[in-house]
Protein backbone atom coordinates (compact mmCIF):
# COMPACT_ATOMS: atom_id res chain seq x y z
CA UNK A 1 0.00 0.00 0.00
CA UNK A 2 2.60 2.27 0.77
CA UNK A 3 4.72 1.93 -2.47
CA UNK A 4 1.04 2.61 -4.35
CA UNK A 5 0.81 5.81 -2.75
CA UNK A 6 4.82 6.83 -3.05
CA UNK A 7 4.28 6.51 -6.80
CA UNK A 8 0.61 7.93 -7.33
CA UNK A 9 2.57 11.14 -5.42
CA UNK A 10 5.32 10.95 -7.16
CA UNK A 11 3.01 11.07 -10.80
CA UNK A 12 1.12 13.93 -9.64
CA UNK A 13 4.43 15.83 -9.11
CA UNK A 14 6.05 14.80 -12.18
CA UNK A 15 2.47 16.19 -14.00
CA UNK A 16 3.04 19.08 -11.85
CA UNK A 17 6.29 19.85 -11.92
CA UNK A 18 7.30 18.66 -15.94
CA UNK A 19 6.06 21.59 -17.87
CA UNK A 20 7.89 24.04 -15.73
CA UNK A 21 11.07 21.99 -15.53
CA UNK A 22 10.95 22.32 -19.41
CA UNK A 23 9.83 25.88 -19.47
CA UNK A 24 13.23 26.59 -17.23
CA UNK A 25 15.50 23.81 -18.88
CA UNK A 26 14.47 25.82 -22.93
CA UNK A 27 15.25 29.56 -21.21
CA UNK A 28 19.03 28.58 -21.50
CA UNK A 29 18.40 27.01 -24.97
CA UNK A 30 20.78 28.98 -27.51
CA UNK A 31 18.15 28.54 -30.39
CA UNK A 32 14.10 28.98 -30.25
CA UNK A 33 13.80 25.77 -30.90
CA UNK A 34 11.28 24.38 -28.18
CA UNK A 35 12.25 21.12 -28.16
CA UNK A 36 15.49 20.46 -29.01
CA UNK A 37 18.25 21.31 -26.48
CA UNK A 38 21.57 22.74 -28.46
CA UNK A 39 23.58 24.75 -26.35
CA UNK A 40 23.19 26.45 -23.03
CA UNK A 41 22.85 30.53 -22.83
CA UNK A 42 22.00 33.62 -20.73
CA UNK A 43 21.02 35.78 -23.73
CA UNK A 44 17.51 35.29 -23.15
CA UNK A 45 18.03 36.75 -19.42
CA UNK A 46 20.07 39.58 -21.33
CA UNK A 47 17.37 40.15 -23.28
CA UNK A 48 14.61 40.54 -20.75
CA UNK A 49 16.59 43.17 -18.45
CA UNK A 50 16.81 44.90 -21.62
CA UNK A 51 13.15 44.62 -22.34
CA UNK A 52 11.74 47.81 -21.76
CA UNK A 53 8.15 46.67 -21.83
CA UNK A 54 8.47 44.22 -19.41
CA UNK A 55 10.32 46.36 -17.03
CA UNK A 56 8.11 49.10 -16.87
CA UNK A 57 5.04 46.69 -16.47
CA UNK A 58 6.93 45.00 -13.49
CA UNK A 59 7.53 48.29 -11.73
CA UNK A 60 3.72 49.04 -12.60
CA UNK A 61 2.81 45.75 -11.05
CA UNK A 62 4.51 46.03 -7.78
CA UNK A 63 3.39 49.88 -7.68
CA UNK A 64 -0.64 48.78 -8.01
CA UNK A 65 0.25 45.47 -5.93
CA UNK A 66 1.44 47.69 -3.12
CA UNK A 67 -0.79 50.56 -3.03
CA UNK A 68 -3.83 48.80 -3.62
CA UNK A 69 -2.72 46.03 -0.90
CA UNK A 70 -1.86 49.21 2.20
CA UNK A 71 -5.42 50.78 1.11
CA UNK A 72 -7.42 47.69 0.72
CA UNK A 73 -5.85 46.78 4.23
CA UNK A 74 -6.87 50.11 5.98
CA UNK A 75 -10.38 50.11 4.04
CA UNK A 76 -11.07 46.53 5.17
CA UNK A 77 -9.89 46.74 8.94
CA UNK A 78 -12.23 49.53 9.38
CA UNK A 79 -14.98 48.02 7.48
CA UNK A 80 -14.37 44.90 9.77
CA UNK A 81 -14.90 46.71 13.00
CA UNK A 82 -17.55 48.18 11.99
CA UNK A 83 -19.60 45.51 10.62
CA UNK A 84 -18.27 43.46 13.66
CA UNK A 85 -20.49 45.92 15.71
CA UNK A 86 -23.79 45.96 13.45
CA UNK A 87 -26.76 44.13 14.18
CA UNK A 88 -27.67 40.92 12.79
CA UNK A 89 -29.26 41.74 9.73
CA UNK A 90 -27.57 45.35 8.28
CA UNK A 91 -24.10 42.70 9.16
CA UNK A 92 -25.60 39.56 7.19
CA UNK A 93 -26.34 42.08 3.72
CA UNK A 94 -22.77 43.53 4.59
CA UNK A 95 -20.60 40.55 4.63
CA UNK A 96 -23.06 38.84 1.71
CA UNK A 97 -22.60 41.74 -0.27
CA UNK A 98 -18.41 41.69 0.50
CA UNK A 99 -18.52 38.01 -0.67
CA UNK A 100 -19.79 38.90 -3.67
CA UNK A 101 -16.30 39.49 -6.11
CA UNK A 102 -15.15 36.21 -4.16
CA UNK A 103 -17.79 34.10 -5.50
CA UNK A 104 -18.65 35.90 -8.79
CA UNK A 105 -16.47 34.68 -11.87
CA UNK A 106 -13.60 37.00 -12.25
CA UNK A 107 -14.83 37.30 -15.83
CA UNK A 108 -18.23 39.31 -14.58
CA UNK A 109 -16.19 41.15 -12.13
CA UNK A 110 -13.69 42.68 -14.27
CA UNK A 111 -17.01 43.16 -17.16
CA UNK A 112 -19.03 44.86 -14.65
CA UNK A 113 -16.06 47.25 -13.58
CA UNK A 114 -15.28 48.22 -17.11
CA UNK A 115 -19.14 49.10 -17.88
CA UNK A 116 -19.16 51.23 -15.10
CA UNK A 117 -15.57 52.90 -15.76
CA UNK A 118 -16.81 52.80 -19.52
CA UNK A 119 -20.00 55.17 -18.46
CA UNK A 120 -18.32 57.79 -16.06
CA UNK A 121 -15.14 58.20 -18.26
CA UNK A 122 -17.73 59.82 -21.03
CA UNK A 123 -18.99 61.81 -18.57
CA UNK A 124 -16.48 62.56 -16.54
CA UNK A 125 -13.96 63.11 -18.63
CA UNK A 126 -10.94 60.74 -17.58
CA UNK A 127 -9.52 57.49 -19.13
CA UNK A 128 -8.59 54.20 -18.35
CA UNK A 129 -5.59 53.99 -16.89
CA UNK A 130 -3.84 53.67 -13.30
CA UNK A 131 -6.79 55.10 -11.75
CA UNK A 132 -9.20 52.32 -13.01
CA UNK A 133 -6.54 49.63 -12.16
CA UNK A 134 -6.47 50.88 -8.65
CA UNK A 135 -10.03 51.00 -7.83
CA UNK A 136 -10.51 47.56 -9.16
CA UNK A 137 -7.99 46.08 -7.59
CA UNK A 138 -8.95 47.51 -4.20
CA UNK A 139 -11.97 46.23 -5.01
CA UNK A 140 -11.33 42.70 -5.31
CA UNK A 141 -8.50 43.23 -2.26
CA UNK A 142 -10.84 44.48 0.62
CA UNK A 143 -13.06 41.36 0.68
CA UNK A 144 -10.25 39.09 1.74
CA UNK A 145 -9.22 41.49 4.47
CA UNK A 146 -12.76 41.58 5.76
CA UNK A 147 -12.67 38.07 5.95
CA UNK A 148 -9.27 37.81 7.08
CA UNK A 149 -10.06 40.54 10.26
CA UNK A 150 -13.77 39.24 11.48
CA UNK A 151 -13.20 36.24 12.55
CA UNK A 152 -10.30 37.87 14.70
CA UNK A 153 -12.91 39.76 16.74
CA UNK A 154 -15.09 36.65 17.34
CA UNK A 155 -11.74 35.47 19.41
CA UNK A 156 -11.21 37.93 21.38
CA UNK A 157 -12.27 38.53 25.17
CA UNK A 158 -14.86 41.24 24.67
CA UNK A 159 -14.52 42.23 28.51
CA UNK A 160 -10.84 43.53 27.50
CA UNK A 161 -11.16 46.53 25.30
CA UNK A 162 -13.73 47.61 28.35
CA UNK A 163 -11.83 46.55 31.37
CA UNK A 164 -8.59 48.94 29.11
CA UNK A 165 -10.86 52.02 29.50
CA UNK A 166 -11.53 50.58 33.04
CA UNK A 167 -7.78 51.10 33.63
CA UNK A 168 -7.64 54.78 32.49
CA UNK A 169 -7.68 54.77 28.59
CA UNK A 170 -9.76 56.89 26.17
CA UNK A 171 -11.43 54.74 23.11
CA UNK A 172 -8.59 55.60 21.01
CA UNK A 173 -5.61 54.20 23.69
CA UNK A 174 -8.11 51.47 24.44
CA UNK A 175 -8.52 50.78 20.34
CA UNK A 176 -4.50 50.91 19.63
CA UNK A 177 -2.96 49.46 22.66
CA UNK A 178 -5.91 46.23 22.91
CA UNK A 179 -8.04 45.61 19.82
CA UNK A 180 -5.79 46.31 17.40
CA UNK A 181 -2.87 43.76 18.59
CA UNK A 182 -5.57 41.22 19.06
CA UNK A 183 -6.55 41.33 15.45
CA UNK A 184 -2.86 41.69 14.08
CA UNK A 185 -2.47 38.87 12.68
CA UNK A 186 -5.95 39.16 10.65
CA UNK A 187 -4.79 42.05 9.40
CA UNK A 188 -1.34 40.76 8.54
CA UNK A 189 -2.76 37.73 6.28
CA UNK A 190 -5.19 39.97 4.45
CA UNK A 191 -2.55 42.25 3.79
CA UNK A 192 -0.42 39.31 2.31
CA UNK A 193 -3.38 37.80 0.53
CA UNK A 194 -4.65 40.58 -1.01
CA UNK A 195 -0.70 41.65 -1.99
CA UNK A 196 -0.74 38.26 -3.92
CA UNK A 197 -3.93 38.50 -5.33
CA UNK A 198 -3.31 41.94 -6.74
CA UNK A 199 0.23 40.36 -7.70
CA UNK A 200 -1.26 37.63 -9.77
CA UNK A 201 -4.51 39.40 -11.25
CA UNK A 202 -4.75 38.99 -15.05
CA UNK A 203 -8.45 38.68 -15.72
CA UNK A 204 -9.84 42.11 -13.90
CA UNK A 205 -6.81 43.84 -14.70
CA UNK A 206 -7.46 42.85 -18.45
CA UNK A 207 -10.79 44.72 -18.50
CA UNK A 208 -10.04 47.95 -16.49
CA UNK A 209 -6.04 48.61 -16.95
CA UNK A 210 -6.47 50.82 -21.14
CA UNK A 211 -2.99 50.76 -23.00
CA UNK A 212 -0.74 53.11 -20.24
CA UNK A 213 -1.01 51.49 -17.23
CA UNK A 214 -0.38 47.51 -18.39
CA UNK A 215 0.56 44.70 -15.33
CA UNK A 216 3.44 42.20 -16.06
CA UNK A 217 0.61 39.25 -16.12
CA UNK A 218 -1.26 41.66 -19.51
CA UNK A 219 2.84 42.10 -21.13
CA UNK A 220 2.93 38.15 -20.49
CA UNK A 221 -0.16 37.64 -22.01
CA UNK A 222 0.07 40.00 -25.06
CA UNK A 223 4.30 37.36 -25.26
CA UNK A 224 2.37 34.96 -25.46
CA UNK A 225 0.15 35.68 -28.33
CA UNK A 226 3.20 36.23 -30.61
CA UNK A 227 4.16 32.85 -30.59
CA UNK A 228 7.57 31.67 -29.91
CA UNK A 229 10.08 34.08 -27.49
CA UNK A 230 12.24 32.58 -24.58
CA UNK A 231 12.60 35.27 -23.07
CA UNK A 232 9.17 34.42 -21.76
CA UNK A 233 11.12 31.39 -20.61
CA UNK A 234 13.68 33.31 -18.89
CA UNK A 235 11.45 35.46 -17.15
CA UNK A 236 8.87 31.99 -15.66
CA UNK A 237 12.32 30.65 -14.61
CA UNK A 238 13.06 34.08 -12.36
CA UNK A 239 9.72 34.13 -11.04
CA UNK A 240 9.86 30.65 -10.08
CA UNK A 241 12.94 30.76 -8.26
CA UNK A 242 11.85 33.55 -6.28
CA UNK A 243 8.40 32.25 -4.84
CA UNK A 244 10.39 29.16 -4.15
CA UNK A 245 12.50 31.37 -2.31
CA UNK A 246 9.60 33.43 -0.60
CA UNK A 247 8.04 30.13 0.49
CA UNK A 248 11.31 28.62 1.78
CA UNK A 249 11.68 31.13 3.89
CA UNK A 250 7.98 31.68 5.29
CA UNK A 251 8.40 27.77 6.22
CA UNK A 252 11.66 28.60 7.97
CA UNK A 253 10.40 31.46 10.17
CA UNK A 254 7.09 29.13 10.73
CA UNK A 255 9.23 26.28 12.48
CA UNK A 256 11.17 28.78 14.68
CA UNK A 257 8.00 30.41 15.76
CA UNK A 258 6.48 26.99 15.87
CA UNK A 259 10.06 26.15 18.05
CA UNK A 260 9.49 29.54 19.91
CA UNK A 261 5.77 28.29 21.23
CA UNK A 262 6.80 24.93 22.32
CA UNK A 263 9.07 26.71 24.68
CA UNK B 1 -22.31 53.34 19.25
CA UNK B 2 -19.97 55.67 16.75
CA UNK B 3 -18.12 52.74 15.82
CA UNK B 4 -20.70 51.69 13.05
CA UNK B 5 -19.51 54.96 11.17
CA UNK B 6 -16.20 53.92 10.67
CA UNK B 7 -16.96 51.29 8.15
CA UNK B 8 -19.29 54.20 6.20
CA UNK B 9 -16.31 54.25 3.59
CA UNK B 10 -16.21 50.89 2.51
CA UNK B 11 -20.49 50.40 2.89
CA UNK B 12 -20.02 53.32 0.20
CA UNK B 13 -17.51 51.52 -1.66
CA UNK B 14 -19.47 48.36 -2.33
CA UNK B 15 -22.12 50.47 -3.04
CA UNK B 16 -20.34 51.94 -6.22
CA UNK B 17 -18.19 49.63 -7.53
CA UNK B 18 -19.87 46.43 -6.90
CA UNK B 19 -23.54 47.04 -6.77
CA UNK B 20 -24.00 50.04 -9.04
CA UNK B 21 -21.58 47.21 -11.56
CA UNK B 22 -23.93 44.50 -11.31
CA UNK B 23 -26.98 46.62 -11.75
CA UNK B 24 -24.86 48.14 -14.74
CA UNK B 25 -24.28 44.86 -15.95
CA UNK B 26 -28.16 43.67 -15.34
CA UNK B 27 -29.51 47.12 -17.04
CA UNK B 28 -27.09 46.36 -20.42
CA UNK B 29 -28.83 43.40 -20.54
CA UNK B 30 -32.30 44.26 -20.91
CA UNK B 31 -31.69 47.90 -23.04
CA UNK B 32 -30.74 48.42 -26.49
CA UNK B 33 -28.40 50.76 -27.56
CA UNK B 34 -30.72 54.00 -26.80
CA UNK B 35 -31.83 52.75 -23.21
CA UNK B 36 -34.84 51.35 -24.36
CA UNK B 37 -36.24 48.48 -23.03
CA UNK B 38 -35.70 45.22 -24.63
CA UNK B 39 -35.35 40.96 -24.34
CA UNK B 40 -33.50 40.73 -27.75
CA UNK B 41 -30.00 40.73 -26.32
CA UNK B 42 -31.45 37.88 -23.76
CA UNK B 43 -33.13 36.12 -26.58
CA UNK B 44 -29.97 36.60 -28.91
CA UNK B 45 -27.99 34.58 -25.99
CA UNK B 46 -30.20 31.15 -27.20
CA UNK B 47 -27.76 31.63 -30.99
CA UNK B 48 -24.96 30.86 -28.82
CA UNK B 49 -26.23 27.19 -26.70
CA UNK B 50 -23.94 25.38 -28.11
CA UNK B 51 -21.06 27.47 -26.68
CA UNK B 52 -22.52 27.61 -23.31
CA UNK B 53 -23.20 23.38 -23.80
CA UNK B 54 -19.31 22.99 -24.60
CA UNK B 55 -18.33 25.03 -21.65
CA UNK B 56 -20.46 23.62 -19.41
CA UNK B 57 -19.38 20.27 -20.87
CA UNK B 58 -15.73 20.71 -20.69
CA UNK B 59 -15.91 22.41 -17.19
CA UNK B 60 -17.38 19.14 -15.78
CA UNK B 61 -15.55 16.53 -17.75
CA UNK B 62 -12.26 18.58 -16.32
CA UNK B 63 -13.73 18.94 -12.34
CA UNK B 64 -14.56 15.21 -12.67
CA UNK B 65 -10.89 14.30 -13.70
CA UNK B 66 -9.69 16.86 -11.18
CA UNK B 67 -12.31 15.14 -8.16
CA UNK B 68 -10.56 11.60 -9.21
CA UNK B 69 -6.92 12.35 -8.91
CA UNK B 70 -7.40 14.57 -6.59
CA UNK B 71 -9.08 12.67 -3.70
CA UNK B 72 -6.69 9.79 -3.82
CA UNK B 73 -3.51 12.02 -3.22
CA UNK B 74 -5.70 14.18 -0.29
CA UNK B 75 -6.22 10.83 1.30
CA UNK B 76 -2.43 9.88 1.19
CA UNK B 77 -1.55 13.40 2.04
CA UNK B 78 -3.41 13.72 4.87
CA UNK B 79 -2.51 10.09 6.35
CA UNK B 80 1.08 10.67 5.50
CA UNK B 81 3.47 10.90 8.45
CA UNK B 82 2.44 14.65 10.53
CA UNK B 83 6.26 15.24 10.40
CA UNK B 84 6.10 16.07 6.06
CA UNK B 85 3.00 16.60 6.17
CA UNK B 86 3.59 20.29 5.49
CA UNK B 87 6.02 20.27 3.36
CA UNK B 88 4.52 18.08 1.44
CA UNK B 89 1.58 20.14 0.81
CA UNK B 90 3.97 23.12 0.01
CA UNK B 91 5.40 21.03 -2.61
CA UNK B 92 1.60 20.58 -3.94
CA UNK B 93 0.33 23.74 -3.45
CA UNK B 94 3.79 25.44 -5.30
CA UNK B 95 3.32 25.45 -9.33
CA UNK B 96 -0.32 27.49 -7.73
CA UNK B 97 1.94 30.28 -6.77
CA UNK B 98 3.44 30.85 -10.88
CA UNK B 99 1.05 32.71 -12.69
CA UNK B 100 -1.44 30.90 -14.50
CA UNK B 101 -0.73 32.55 -18.24
CA UNK B 102 2.78 30.73 -17.92
CA UNK B 103 1.66 27.54 -16.45
CA UNK B 104 -0.33 27.55 -19.18
CA UNK B 105 2.38 28.70 -21.83
CA UNK B 106 4.48 25.22 -20.54
CA UNK B 107 1.30 23.32 -22.27
CA UNK B 108 1.58 25.16 -25.14
CA UNK B 109 5.05 24.61 -25.91
CA UNK B 110 4.96 20.80 -24.65
CA UNK B 111 1.61 19.89 -26.91
CA UNK B 112 2.77 21.71 -30.43
CA UNK B 113 3.01 19.97 -33.11
CA UNK B 114 7.17 20.23 -33.09
CA UNK B 115 6.87 19.76 -29.10
CA UNK B 116 8.61 17.63 -26.99
CA UNK B 117 5.44 15.22 -26.65
CA UNK B 118 5.61 15.12 -30.44
CA UNK B 119 9.11 14.91 -30.71
CA UNK B 120 9.18 11.65 -28.07
CA UNK B 121 6.62 10.10 -29.53
CA UNK B 122 8.27 10.56 -32.87
CA UNK B 123 11.46 8.55 -31.85
CA UNK B 124 9.77 5.40 -31.27
CA UNK B 125 8.01 5.92 -34.56
CA UNK B 126 4.57 7.23 -33.40
CA UNK B 127 3.20 10.36 -34.61
CA UNK B 128 3.23 13.58 -34.88
CA UNK B 129 -0.54 13.90 -33.41
CA UNK B 130 -2.74 16.91 -33.35
CA UNK B 131 -2.39 17.97 -29.54
CA UNK B 132 -3.00 21.72 -29.24
CA UNK B 133 -6.03 23.36 -30.63
CA UNK B 134 -8.63 20.49 -29.00
CA UNK B 135 -10.91 20.25 -27.05
CA UNK B 136 -8.74 17.73 -25.19
CA UNK B 137 -5.82 20.45 -24.27
CA UNK B 138 -8.66 22.80 -22.95
CA UNK B 139 -9.43 20.06 -20.09
CA UNK B 140 -6.04 19.04 -19.61
CA UNK B 141 -4.79 22.95 -19.22
CA UNK B 142 -7.78 23.35 -16.56
CA UNK B 143 -7.06 20.01 -14.90
CA UNK B 144 -3.33 21.40 -14.55
CA UNK B 145 -4.61 24.94 -13.22
CA UNK B 146 -7.53 23.98 -10.86
CA UNK B 147 -6.10 20.75 -9.50
CA UNK B 148 -4.69 22.60 -6.34
CA UNK B 149 -8.39 24.00 -5.48
CA UNK B 150 -9.70 20.23 -5.66
CA UNK B 151 -6.57 19.07 -3.39
CA UNK B 152 -6.72 21.69 -0.53
CA UNK B 153 -10.37 21.30 0.53
CA UNK B 154 -10.19 17.76 0.58
CA UNK B 155 -7.17 17.45 2.18
CA UNK B 156 -8.23 19.71 5.23
CA UNK B 157 -11.62 17.63 5.34
CA UNK B 158 -10.20 13.93 5.62
CA UNK B 159 -7.25 14.93 7.40
CA UNK B 160 -9.85 16.09 10.33
CA UNK B 161 -11.99 12.73 10.61
CA UNK B 162 -11.37 11.21 13.98
CA UNK B 163 -9.36 8.01 12.77
CA UNK B 164 -11.26 6.19 15.59
CA UNK B 165 -14.11 6.29 13.46
CA UNK B 166 -12.14 3.67 10.99
CA UNK B 167 -10.94 1.73 13.26
CA UNK B 168 -13.97 1.30 14.91
CA UNK B 169 -15.71 0.45 11.52
CA UNK B 170 -13.42 -2.01 11.04
CA UNK B 171 -13.76 -3.83 14.58
CA UNK B 172 -17.71 -3.76 13.35
CA UNK B 173 -16.86 -6.04 10.57
CA UNK B 174 -16.01 -3.55 7.50
CA UNK B 175 -13.63 -4.30 5.23
CA UNK B 176 -11.27 -1.29 3.85
CA UNK B 177 -12.99 -0.70 0.87
CA UNK B 178 -16.59 -0.67 3.27
CA UNK B 179 -14.56 1.62 5.53
CA UNK B 180 -13.58 3.81 2.08
CA UNK B 181 -16.95 4.28 1.23
CA UNK B 182 -19.17 4.04 3.95
CA UNK B 183 -17.25 6.06 6.40
CA UNK B 184 -14.62 8.36 4.99
CA UNK B 185 -16.49 9.31 1.80
CA UNK B 186 -19.44 10.82 3.40
CA UNK B 187 -17.49 12.75 5.75
CA UNK B 188 -15.56 13.96 3.06
CA UNK B 189 -18.43 15.52 1.57
CA UNK B 190 -18.30 19.09 2.56
CA UNK B 191 -14.89 19.03 0.85
CA UNK B 192 -16.20 17.71 -1.99
CA UNK B 193 -19.22 19.82 -2.43
CA UNK B 194 -16.42 22.86 -2.09
CA UNK B 195 -13.60 21.33 -4.10
CA UNK B 196 -16.33 21.04 -7.17
CA UNK B 197 -17.82 24.54 -6.58
CA UNK B 198 -13.90 26.07 -6.46
CA UNK B 199 -12.90 24.28 -9.64
CA UNK B 200 -16.12 24.13 -11.52
CA UNK B 201 -16.46 27.95 -10.95
CA UNK B 202 -13.49 29.53 -12.47
CA UNK B 203 -13.16 26.22 -15.00
CA UNK B 204 -16.63 27.37 -17.23
CA UNK B 205 -15.77 31.17 -16.91
CA UNK B 206 -12.03 30.34 -17.89
CA UNK B 207 -11.12 32.80 -21.64
CA UNK B 208 -7.12 32.04 -21.62
CA UNK B 209 -7.10 28.24 -21.52
CA UNK B 210 -9.27 28.08 -24.29
CA UNK B 211 -7.40 30.59 -26.18
CA UNK B 212 -3.91 29.81 -25.63
CA UNK B 213 -4.33 25.56 -25.74
CA UNK B 214 -8.03 25.39 -27.57
CA UNK B 215 -7.06 27.72 -30.67
CA UNK B 216 -9.89 29.10 -32.30
CA UNK B 217 -12.26 26.40 -32.75
CA UNK B 218 -12.73 25.77 -29.35
CA UNK B 219 -14.59 29.14 -27.97
CA UNK B 220 -16.15 29.34 -24.56
CA UNK B 221 -18.30 31.64 -22.88
CA UNK B 222 -15.48 33.59 -21.32
CA UNK B 223 -14.30 34.32 -25.01
CA UNK B 224 -17.87 35.07 -25.89
CA UNK B 225 -18.34 37.49 -23.26
CA UNK B 226 -14.48 38.77 -23.60
CA UNK B 227 -15.12 39.50 -27.52
CA UNK B 228 -18.10 41.39 -27.20
CA UNK B 229 -16.33 44.30 -24.71
CA UNK B 230 -12.55 44.46 -26.14
CA UNK B 231 -12.84 42.12 -29.70
CA UNK B 232 -13.87 43.22 -33.00
CA UNK B 233 -17.65 42.42 -32.40
CA UNK B 234 -17.58 45.40 -29.75
CA UNK B 235 -21.07 44.93 -28.39
CA UNK B 236 -21.52 45.40 -24.44
CA UNK B 237 -25.17 44.96 -24.24
CA UNK B 238 -24.98 41.34 -25.79
CA UNK B 239 -21.82 41.06 -23.68
CA UNK B 240 -23.70 42.08 -20.45
CA UNK B 241 -26.88 39.69 -21.10
CA UNK B 242 -23.93 36.49 -21.38
CA UNK B 243 -22.43 37.52 -18.57
CA UNK B 244 -26.07 37.93 -16.59
CA UNK B 245 -26.92 33.84 -17.78
CA UNK B 246 -23.28 33.07 -16.82
CA UNK B 247 -24.05 34.48 -13.51
CA UNK B 248 -27.55 32.78 -13.15
CA UNK B 249 -25.79 29.27 -14.33
CA UNK B 250 -23.08 29.99 -11.61
CA UNK B 251 -25.09 30.99 -9.01
CA UNK B 252 -27.76 27.98 -9.52
CA UNK B 253 -24.31 25.79 -9.14
CA UNK B 254 -23.31 27.05 -5.91
CA UNK B 255 -27.00 26.86 -4.53
CA UNK B 256 -27.08 22.72 -5.25
CA UNK B 257 -23.72 22.55 -3.80
CA UNK B 258 -24.73 24.34 -0.75
CA UNK B 259 -27.53 21.67 -0.25
CA UNK B 260 -25.46 19.43 0.87
CA UNK B 261 -23.65 21.30 2.83
CA UNK B 262 -24.94 20.56 6.33
CA UNK B 263 -22.21 22.38 8.64
CA UNK B 264 -21.70 26.06 7.35
CA UNK B 265 -18.92 26.37 9.95
CA UNK B 266 -16.77 23.94 8.30
CA UNK B 267 -16.88 25.30 4.88
CA UNK B 268 -13.44 25.47 3.51
CA UNK B 269 -12.69 29.09 2.00
CA UNK B 270 -9.73 29.88 0.75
Amino acid sequence: MKKISKIYMSLLLLFFYLPIFVLIVFSFNTTKSRSVFEGFTFDWYVKLFHNELILTSFRNTIIISLLASVLSTILGTAAAIGINNMKKLPKATALNVNNIPIINPEIVTGVSLMLLFVFFAARMNFSFGFGTLLIAHITFDVPYVVLNVMPKFRQMNPNIYEAAQDLGCNSVQAFFKVVLPEIMPGIISGFLMSFTFSLDDFVISYFTSGATSQTLPITIYSMTRRKVSPEINALSTIIFAVVVLVLLLKNVIDKKSEKEMAI
Amino acid sequence: MKKKLISAPYIIWMAVFIVVPLMMVAYFAFTDGDGNFTLDYIANVAQYTNIFVRSIWLAAIATVICLIIAYPASFILATMDKKHQSTMIMIVMLPMWMNFLLRTYAWMTLLGNNGIINRALGLIGLGPYKLLNTQGAVVLGMVYNYLPYMILPLYSVIVKIDKMLLEAAQDLGCNSRKVLFKVVFPLSLPGVMSGITMVFVPAISTFIISRMLGGGSNLLIGDLIEMQFLGNSYNPNLGAGISLVLMVIVLLIMTIMNQFDSDDEDRVLI
